[in-house]
Formats: structure tokens, sequence, C-alpha cells
């Protein structure tokens, strides 16, 4: 486990209890207008304690975060309230202060270590900096250099510190991430989202070296995530936030198993199980942008519990049950929001002759083989999910059966018909059959057509279809995908990611596919569009008897979407079968590994 | 197929700066070779050959005749382009057609006075676009920056023969008296020994080449101050001249690096016109009076050596680049 840390460090920083960051009343507003960015903000971290930040995109998790080392991103500024770090105010100190503070005794592990780390200079510049710059650090550099390595558990393979960033994994360019800020030994660590973008068992190794380094350092520390399952077994203090707000501030296990706020409660119920199949619900609506923050509680247009005084005043934090909740009714008895999950009905199986079938599939990527002999079936209604790593070959199978990428041999037949290699070389009519849905929605809508040309664009193919009837098809597909037909004069810029994703959905809709290949179509969302997205493609499973190939990560996801699932490991499918069954009851080593460290909502890390 | 895998192999093998150099050092002297082969060609097949040239209308068929042979003019084409392409490298140039000298000594004198004009007026123009650009960039929205993105704008507008004229006026002309307004200089002595007369060919030129090297510098600077490697390293505590120096500038060294080497790409064709309007004896005015007098053997040398100059820069600043960006350098 962590190594022991030496008398010194133990003397000065391990006491426990002790209270080391404090913050009051903390608002930031946007420069010009001077619109709330975060307001009323006030929490408190003691030595040896991880809180955790939660919230969707936007909720200002980031701008908060960052403001907790005295920093604002450009546009923003600092207006109110105190950041007390060991008795000490932040905000009242000059920029030469400041930087002797930064690094020092509150430090910040960034986002996204690939753009956070300099590509002109090498690792160990960089990870010796921090000791560098601080005139107060004593100690011995290439010493405390040496323990940091083997604290956050870098493979120090002997030219590690004349490496440069991009030679390094993404998992270990966050463990650089990681040692930099623990260099000084600080009292305060900032970590924003640091698992963002990393495999299941990096992100486990990642957090349980935070734990350890947190607790045997006594560090206070500060999670900010949007995943609700990896801060529930981290953190012991929650702060769920919306429209810059904390809404919720409790003990983590009391916020968890009994969220009071109904933002909270939404949020939870969002999560997708890794145990059973459930009905995910999204919180319908966005939140609101900064500087179009309603009058009253900010959530009240989304809440199910809203009453006419939600809409008037602004509730204020009360203490109920062992947590601070700004809601009216929150010392109220509860109310059922029909929230508890029920468990999906189960599709039936379908004897029928498959709809889609791979035989011996072998594909490359530019120069390497990426996919080995993969054999699947996708039958009528039915969903298959395909899961991996990162680099397991999942889009890479996608691409092959769409027809993005011809560097395949094997057989892929479909209802019956070859698909060959190359989706110019196919059939229109087979091309209209099988629909694709890109990752991002972000990059897959044209930004300068409307929805309604975006939709309709696949159409054009179609001979013969009067351009009423194609207005019609558009309105239809837009009402199937919960968007209606008023969306059609937007632009995509004025959408949110999961309107965005609906709108690429409904695209491939249109043109009344057969089977829909779907990849990693969740994975820019946050939960509560994700749960429905999900929901609204099990919909359209049942109701148009779409057979559909969801790749993902996600192994909760696959629970509550798919009836079969194929597990991809380098390429090879290790495992196929029954979700229930390769789920609970895996039999390869590399599922079981997946299964053992995908965080999860009911179990501590 | 066989081949991209061969090469892809050597490729890995191989350090990418050696792999680089090869690389270009092989198609540099693949273009050195067309070029020679296209001065060579032109020049030829320009109406009238070299003995009707320097003789002139009034040339008897044997005097002409008489001149062709001396000058091998008799001879096949690939008999004369091989002659010539040896004496390149052997260092027989041939004579002037136009003055009776050897091309040697009679380009050698404006190599140098060139060369000088060059190097003064990249080096000056290198020093203040970069150190402009990164000051406007640190300062951004200051005063500074908006004063000197205005005349750097300002002066790309305007061409080199307004630039120097305008310079002419100002400073040598009607306002003051300060400089002379040619720079001819006596045969034997070089640029570099009188300096004021550098001052106004090298001065256009810097005017010349920095308001897109400062424009570049300015912008690459920016968007390396505004990355999140450098917010990183103002987080860990790092002092801004430290942020400046070691943190955001190797990043902006790439792209600057390719401009500072278009600019002497730009210089060397660029000297024709300031030459010619100051009346600076370089490369450039011999040029432009070989051209006039068909002096053919000169034009050829000239030409040849501003490509190979060309050649030379463009490896340089693409070695230099690839230096600086150790993500390009180093794979995996």
């Amino acid at each position: 486990m962590s190594r022991l840390v030496d008398d010194e460090a133990l003397s000065n920083q391990v006491v426990d209890g002790k209270v080391r960051l404090q913050v009051k009343d903390l608002g930031l507003c946007l420069s010009g207008s001077g619109e709330d960015v975060v307001s009323d903000v006030s929490f408190s971290v003691s030595a040896g304690e991880v809180l955790g930040l939660v919230g969707e995109s936007g909720s200002g998790k980031t701008t908060l975060a960052l403001a907790l080392l005295g920093y604002t991103k450009r546009g923003i500024d600092i207006v109110r309230g105190e950041i007390l770090l060991d008795g000490a105010n932040l905000l009242g100190m000059s920029p030469a202060e400041l930087r002797s503070n930064r690094g020092r005794r509150v430090a910040y592990v960034p986002q996204d270590p690939a753009m956070a780390l300099n590509p002109a200079l090498r690792i160990g510049t960089q990870l010796r900096e921090a000791m560098q710059v601080h005139k107060d650090f004593t100690g011995d550099v290439g010493e405390r250099l040496a323990e940091i390595i083997a604290d956050t558990r870098l493979a120090n393979e002997g030219d590690l510190l004349q490496r440069y960033p991009h030679q390094l994994s993404g998992g270990q360019q966050q463990r650089v991430g990681l040692a930099m800020a623990f260099a000084c030994r600080p009292g305060l660590i900032v970590l924003d989202e640091p698992t963002t973008g990393l495999d299941v068992t990096t992100q486990r190794h990642v957090l349980t070296t935070v734990r350890e380094l947190c607790s045997s350092y006594g560090v206070a520390a500060v999670y900010v995530s949007h995943d609700l399952a990896v801060v529930r077994g981290l953190v012991s203090t929650v702060a769920v936030m919306y429209a810059g707000r904390v809404i919720e501030l409790g003990p983590t296990q009391a916020v968890f198993n009994q969220p009071t706020h109904p933002y909270t409660r939404g949020l939870l119920a969002a999560v997708p199980s890794l145990d059973r199949a459930e009905v995910l619900r999204g919180i319908t609506g966005q939140p609101p942008r900064p500087g179009r923050r309603p009058k009253g509680c900010s959530f009240a247009a989304r809440c199910p519990l809203a009453l006419p005084v939600c809409g008037e005043e602004e509730p204020v934090p009360t203490l109920v049950g062992g947590r601070l909740v700004r809601c009216f009714r929150a010392g109220e008895e509860r109310v059922d929001l029909n929230e508890k999950k029920v468990v999906a009905p189960a599709q039936e199986p379908h004897e029928s002759a498959p709809m889609l079938a791979v035989r011996t599939l072998n594909a490359s990527y530019g120069s390497s083989q990426v996919l080995f002999d993969v054999n699947l079936n996708v039958g009528r209604a039915a969903c298959l999910a395909v899961v991996g790593e990162s680099g397991s070959g999942k889009t890479t199978l996608a691409r092959c059966l769409v027809g993005l990428n011809s560097n395949w041999s094997g057989e892929i037949k479909f209802n019956g018909e070859e698909l060959v290699a190359g989706c110019r070389n196919r059939p229109k009519n087979l091309l209209r059959k099988v629909q694709y849905i890109f990752q991002n929605p972000y990059s897959a809508l044209n930004p300068r057509k409307t929805i309604g040309q975006i939709i309709g664009q696949p159409l054009e193919q179609i001979p013969d279809l009067l351009y009423s009837e194609r207005s019609q098809r558009v309105v239809q597909v837009l009402e199937d995908v919960s968007l209606g037909a008023d969306f059609m004069s937007r632009l995509p810029d004025q959408l949110s990611g999961g309107e965005r994703q609906r709108v690429a959905i409904a695209r491939a809709l249109v043109v009344d596919p057969e089977l829909l290949v779907c990849d990693e179509v969740t994975s820019s969302l946050d939960v509560s569009a994700q749960a429905i997205i999900v929901e609204l493609l099990r919909k359209l499973q049942v109701e148009r008897g779409l057979g559909m190939v969801f790749i993902t990560h996600n192994l909760a996801l696959v629970r509550s979407i798919a009836q079969s699932v194929v597990v991809l490991n380098q390429g090879h499918i290790v495992e196929a079968g029954d979700v229930d069954k390769v789920l609970s009851h895996p039999t390869d080593p590399y599922t079981s590994r997946l299964m053992a460290d995908a965080p999860r909502l009911n179990q501590p890390i | 197929m066989p081949v991209t895998k061969v090469s892809q192999l050597e490729r890995q093998r191989m350090h990418p700066i050696l792999y680089l150099l090869r690389h270009r050092i092989l198609s540099g002297i693949v273009t050195l070779f067309v070029v020679s082969v296209v001065v060579f060609t032109a020049t030829e097949i320009l109406p009238g050959n070299a003995a009707y040239a320097i003789l002139g209308h009034s040339a008897t068929p044997r005097s002409l005749h008489a001149l062709e042979a001396k000058l091998h003019l008799n001879r096949g084409i690939f008999d004369q382009y091989w002659t010539w392409l040896s004496g390149l490298f052997t260092g027989k140039l041939g004579n002037s057609l136009a003055s009776n000298t050897p091309v040697w000594a009679l380009v050698k004198p404006r190599l140098i006075n060139s060369g000088v004009l060059v190097l003064v007026a990249g080096a000056l123009g290198t020093a203040i676009g970069v150190l402009f650009g990164v000051i406007a960039a640190l300062r951004k929205d200051s005063w500074f920056d908006h004063l000197t993105s205005v005349l750097a704008l300002t002066v790309t507008a305007m061409p080199e023969f307004v630039v120097a004229i305008g310079l002419i006026v100002l400073l040598s002309t009607l306002v003051f008296h300060i400089l002379p307004s040619v720079s001819m200089l006596v045969p034997g002595v070089y640029a570099w020994q009188k300096p004021s007369l550098l001052v106004l060919p090298v001065a256009t030129l810097v005017i010349v080449i920095v308001p897109y090297l400062y424009r570049m510098t300015r912008a690459a600077t920016i968007e390396a101050l505004e990355s999140d490697y450098v917010e990183m390293a103002r987080l860990k505590g790092v002092p801004e001249w430290r942020v400046t120096l070691f943190h955001a500038l190797p990043n902006a060294v790439a792209p600057v690096i390719q401009v500072i080497g278009l600019n002497f790409l730009y210089l060397a064709g660029g000297i024709v016109i300031v030459e010619e309007v100051f009346n600076f004896p370089g490369v450039g005015q011999g040029l432009v009076n070989a051209v006039s007098n068909r002096d053919i053997p000169v034009i050829q040398f000239i030409v040849i050596v501003l490509a190979t100059f060309y050649v030379f820069v463009n490896i340089a600043t693409d070695v230099i680049a690839l230096a600086a960006t150790p993500r390009r350098r180093i794979g995996r």
C-alpha cells in the first residue's frame, strides 16, 4: 500500500479533524454584466477529508474549484466571501502572496492532463518545478521526487523523467498530475474531474491513490465530478451544485441513501445500475445559464414538487436530516416521485434468423490489425451491446458495419444480404436500412444548417418523395425523439448536448432504418441527458422493432438497454451472451476485472 | 504498398531529424537539378543567341560564326548544358558576355554585399518582430498592443518600393539630410566597410519583414499563454516571468521559425527591388543588369545561387521547427 510518510510531514500536517479549508459566502460574477455565476457557497473541509462537488455541466463546479486557489478564468471575478486556508484568507492576499500559496499550500489536479502538461517540457522538469519555485519548500528535491513517484505509483522505468508528456499513457499523465499536486505537501488539494476519459481500471487505481494520499498526508481534498458513482465511493461529504449554488450538502451516506432535494433525487434516479436492469429517469429541461437564472429557486422550472412560492423567493439552506438543503419542501414528508427504479421489461427473445450476422471479421485501422475473428448476431428488435476499454476496437467494428472502414475481411450479412466493404459500394436501399449515430453530437451536426435541414437531408436520397411528405416526416420524427416541430428552424448551436444527440438520432430514424449503430452516443452527456437518450432508444427499439448495436465503455448502461453483450479485449471477443449471464457471472477474467473496477453507487471504492 | 512499408520501418529506426535531413537534402538536389535545366533552357531558348546579343544588329554573318564558335554555341544543346553544369562545380563559370570579365569576379563582390544586406536586415527584423510580438502578446489589449497592431497592418499594406521612397524622402532628401539616398560603392569596397550606405536599404527591408513576423509571434504567444498548461503552471505558483519564458514561449517557437524562414526567402527576392531603388551593388541589381544586357552566364549563375539559398533556408527552418517540437520529434 502507500508508503509511510516521514515524521516531519506527520508532525506538520496530520492533525486529524482540524479544519483545513473554510469557504464562507463565496460569490463569483461575470466581469461585464455582473451576473451571478456562483453564489452563497459555504462549506468546510477537514484534514484527511474529501469533499465531493457534483453537478451537471454548467453548474459552476469548475469555476468554484478554481476559485479555491484564488484563481478565476478570464471574464469571471470573485466578488464576495472568504476562502480560509488554515485560517488565512486567500482572497485578501496580494498576487505575490497568492502565488506563494498556490502549488505550495493549495494544489490543483486538472481535468485533462493531456492538455495541462506542457508538451515542450520533460516530465522531470514539470515535476520538480513546484518544489523549485517555492522558496519555503525545504527538503531535498530529488528525494521528494522519488517519494511522490512511488506514492503515485508512477512506474519509473528509468527514463520517465526524461520523457515528454505525449510519450505517456492517459493514466500515467494523470498520475503525473497527482504527483505535481502532492509534491510540496500541500494542505488542500482541488481535483477537477481527474478521471474523466480514463478506463475503469485506471480510474480505480487513480482514485485509490488519491484516497491513500489524502489520508496518509492528512490533506483536505475537494473532488469535482459529474459522476455520482465515483464520488460515492471516495468522499465523506458531498455538495450538490445546481445553477451556481450548493443545493444539498451533507455526509455522503445520508445524501446518497436518502437524497432530499428534488434535483439530487433526479440525478440519482438517472444513474444506471451495474447489478440490475432499471428504467432510467432523466430530469427534463435544461439548467439555466449564468445570466438567465430565474427569480426564486433556479430548479423550480424543472422540479416536479414546485410550489408557487418557488418561483418567487429563493429558498435558504435549512438543516434537514443531518444535511443542508435549499428547498422549501425539504422539511415536509417525503413525496414519492416515482423514481423507484422499476426493472425494465425484458425483451422477448427472437428465435428467428438474425438481422445482422458478422462472421470472422478481421479489420485493420491504418496499418495495424485491430479486430480478430469477430463473430456476432443482432436479432430484430434486439440490442447488442459491445463493451470494452478504449483501444479495444469498438469504433472500428462500428465503422466496418456501416461501411466507413473498408479495410476488412470476413462476412457481414444483413437480412441475408451481403454487406460489402465501403459504403460507396453498397446499394442505396441497404445504406438506408443501416444508420450510424456518432459519439460526439457537438461535431456530428453541421453548424450552418437548421435542424430541419439536417434531418431532412437523408430524405433527398429517396426518389419520388414529395416535398410536403418530406417535411411531414421530419416533423413526425422530431416528435418521436420528443423535440417537437418548433426545433425545425433552430441551429445546432442553440441546443444542449442531449438535444443535439436527439437530433442525431432523428436524422438516423427519418429514413426508417432497421438497424441503428450507436457509437458511445452518451459518453459526452451528463447522467440526466444520458438517461433520457437511453430511454428514448429503448422506446424506439420496441415501437419500431429496431435492431441496435450499442457501443459503450459504461457497463451499467448495458444493463438498461441491451439484451445481449459481447466483450472486446484488444480486438478479440472474450465473452458473449445474455447481458444478465455475462455481467452477473462473468467467466472471462477481463470481464470480471471490468465489473470489479466499475464504480458503483452502493459501494465504496 | 511494400514501398511505404519499408520507408515506415526506416522511419522508426532513424532519428526523425536525420530522416528529415536526408529526405530534404535529396529532394533539394532534385529541385536544384530541375532549376538548372529550366534556367539553362529558358536562357538558351530566348530569341537570338548570345553572339547576336553581343554583336548587335550590325553583325556580319562571318563575325557571328566566329563568336559562336568561340562561345561553343555551335555545339549540341546537351553538350552545352553539360559544360555549363560541370563548370558550376569546377569553378569554370566562363566570362561575362557584357564585360568579358570572369563571371565569378563579377558576381563575388555583389554576393558579399547582398549577403551582408540580407543577414543584417534578417537578423534585425527577426529580433524586432519577435520582441514586439511577445511584448504585445504579454500586454494584450494595452495601448502598446493596439499601436503596434495598427502600425503592422499599415506597413503590410505598403509595397517595399513605397517604403524605400518614403524613407529617402524622410531621411535623405526633403525632410532631413542625414543619410545618402543612393548606396553606390567604388569597386573593391564592400558594403560592410561603409555602414552608412547600408542604413536605408536595411531599414526598408526590416520595415517590410517585421509586420508579418510580429503578428505571427503575437498570435502564437497569445495561444500558448491561454493554454491549459500555462494555467496549470500559474496554479502551481510559478512566477509570471518563468511562465512566459519556460512554458509559453517554447511552444510558440515552431510557427515563428516558419515565418522567419519565409522572411529570409522573401529577402533573397525582395532585395532585387530595394537594390535597384538604392543603386546598391548586390546580386539583385546584378541580375537586373544582366537581364537587360542579355548576359546569359551571369543570369544563370545568379539564379542558381538564389535557388540554392532557397533550398538551404527551407531545410534549415524545417529542421529547427522539428527540433523545437518534441511531440513531432520523438515518437510515442
